[in-house]
């Protein structure tokens, strides 16, 4: 389905905070803005929801936590009892302390890799994906507020553009996409 | 603003103490006639007046980073970090009398610091012990006492200085008292890094003097560190509920929460490696300190390592947690009494042995000693404005945002 989207640029993240502020205010919803670096405070004011990612990561050490030690008792206790400095072999509970670093390890390890995984997937980042962002320059010294017409659906195109050069834009972009 | 102590925190406080007391009164007249009736008396006095001086130094090692690293968000709760090291004064004088009472009791006989007693050096006597006396040119009472004052003395010095300048900032403002600051709290780091590990060797690993461990100081460093982070935070959250301190916001809160959760983390790591090795390596000189207090204190000495790793880590692991009041008190209350039984634990198991409980003595002092703690914490910040007034970075602390 084609869809109408206007791209702003401004060359300030502090300009464009405090133009987001203005148009937050009156009723326009920013789906995006394209940044080189993370905007502090950005996220409440275009309403992007606290991320879920740190769930994850207690999935995941989870998941590691249980691997690890699934995975060492059956090495070192059911499938071949291992005597290293004479510590008790045919018991797990006993030989806990043993195995706690590698344990430890094992859950940040899976914790880590997964959330950052899961991050560039859920970003659409992993090596070889086609690039999202609408202008090259916004990796470099430019900022780019995304506004989406089929969001807007209260304000005409030219609406938007009035509204969004009231804000210290360096330049507007409108594409079908 | 200026901070008012309450009146209900009067109350409260004079009745931990007087309420304490009456129980301690209770536990001696009880207790006057056991065998062991000083040895616990001492034991319990070494351990409230380490329990709480260690609060006050923490929060001064705690201030001390904070100046040497130049941090900025800790600004707005600073004078709360003051009122807390500002127990320095009163904690080094109950270490000294709790130090000097077991110092002409020659230890309390020999229960408490067995070092103490001289029959341990004399080779006719049946107490003689040869380990003792190769260290007898370490661990003897002058050069004991030399080395305490010599900790207390610099301790004392530090908080002076970094009170005054702290003051005189209100006062004048401008960078240089913050250069000065910066330095000063990188030389008082320098002295912490050795006095944190070789004062508690002195007074508390030299209670089971036969053992020994390099990683007991960093232990129970720690261990100060976190009791210090979880009092700060409970004192913030109640200078915040009566009122004051308008400028901390909830990312101040989530701030000392973290410092809770990482520092109780540093706690439990240091216990494990201590633990781990030890076990490991199963070295019957080295082993001692742990069979005794496993066999002694089972359930004590692992409940006490459960609460402390176990509630900070489940409970103050989401942001949410450490940003809610009710469970960071809920959380701090549990760990505040879970690292005061680890200094029981240590104490005890060396001095009392099999022999321990902890009756009314223990919770009797413990109480009064509690009492005591708020009621100074609480008239040192009624000395000064709760929020400084020239700090350079107090603009940055108002806006911080995490």
């Amino acid at each position: 389905m084609a869809e109408t989207v206007i791209y702003a640029m401004y060359d300030d993240d502090d300009v464009l905070k405090n133009g987001a502020k203005k148009l937050v205010s009156k009723g326009v919803k920013i789906s995006e803005v394209f940044s080189p670096f993370p905007i502090h405070g950005i996220d409440p004011i275009i309403g992007v929801k606290q991320t879920r990612l740190g769930i994850m990561a207690f999935i995941y050490g989870l998941i590691g936590l249980t691997l690890a030690t699934y995975g060492m008792r059956f090495f070192m206790i059911d499938d071949w009892p291992m005597n290293i400095g004479g510590k008790p072999s045919f018991s797990y509970m006993e030989n806990m302390l043993a195995f706690i670093p590698i344990t430890f390890e094992f859950t940040v390890l899976c914790a880590a890799h997964g959330m950052a995984i899961t991050y560039l997937i859920v970003n659409k980042t992993l090596p070889g994906m086609p690039a999202q962002n609408p202008d090259p320059r916004t990796t470099d010294d430019k900022f780019v507020m995304e506004v989406r017409l089929s969001e807007n659906t209260a304000f005409s195109a030219s609406d938007l553009e009035v509204m969004l050069k009231d804000t210290g834009v360096i330049e507007l972009d409108q594409k079908e996409i | 603003m200026e901070f008012k102590i309450a009146n209900k925190a009067k109350l409260v406080t004079v009745s931990l103490m007087a309420g304490g007391l009456t129980m301690l009164a209770i536990g001696l007249f009880i207790h006057m006639g056991d065998h062991n009736f000083l040895t616990r008396l001492l034991s319990n006095t070494l351990i409230n007046s380490f329990f709480f001086f260690s609060i006050g130094l923490g929060a001064l090692f705690f201030l001390a980073l904070q100046y040497a690293t130049e941090t900025g968000w800790y600004a707005t709760v600073k004078r709360v970090i003051e009122g807390l090291a500002g127990f320095l004064p009163v904690g080094i004088l109950l270490m000294l009398v709790a130090l000097f009472t077991l110092s002409i009791t020659q230890g309390a006989h020999g229960h408490v610091y067995v070092w103490m007693n001289p029959d341990v050096y004399d080779v006719n006597s049946h107490h003689y012990d040869e380990i003792i006396d190769g260290k007898s040119g370490y661990l003897n009472q002058t050069f004991f006492w030399i080395r305490t004052l010599v900790y207390l003395a610099t301790y004392y010095i530090f908080y002076r200085g970094f009170r005054m300048r702290s003051l005189e900032e209100d006062r004048v403002g401008g960078t240089e008292i913050h250069f000065k600051n910066y330095r000063k709290g990188a030389m008082f780091l320098v002295f912490f890094s050795v006095f944190s590990s070789t004062s508690v060797w002195d007074w508390i690993m030299s209670i089971d003097v036969h053992w020994f461990s390099t990683l007991f100081g960093w232990y129970t460093f720690a261990g100060m560190w976190c009791t210090t982070m979880t009092v700060l935070v409970m004192l913030v959250l109640y200078l915040k509920k009566q009122g004051y301190l308008p400028k901390v916001n909830d990312s101040h809160i989530h701030d000392i929460g973290k410092w809770t959760f990482a520092t109780s983390f540093l706690w439990s790591y240091m216990f494990f490696s201590q633990f781990m090795l030890i076990w490991y390596a199963n070295i019957g000189e080295e082993s001692t300190y742990y069979i005794q207090r496993i066999e002694e204190y089972q359930l004590m000495y692992f409940g006490m390592f459960f609460i402390n790793f176990a509630f900070p880590m489940l409970i103050l692991m989401s942001r949410d947690a450490k940003r809610n009041a009710s469970i960071l008190i809920f959380v701090g209350l549990i760990i505040v009494v879970g690292h005061w039984l680890d200094v029981y634990v240590m104490v005890s198991g060396g001095s009392m042995g099999a022999g321990a409980s902890i009756g009314f003595v223990e919770i009797g002092m413990a109480l009064a000693f509690l009492g005591l703690f708020i009621r100074v914490v609480l008239t040192n910040l009624t000395k000064a404005p709760l929020t400084p007034i020239n700090h350079p970075f107090l603009d940055e602390s108002i806006h911080h945002e995490i």
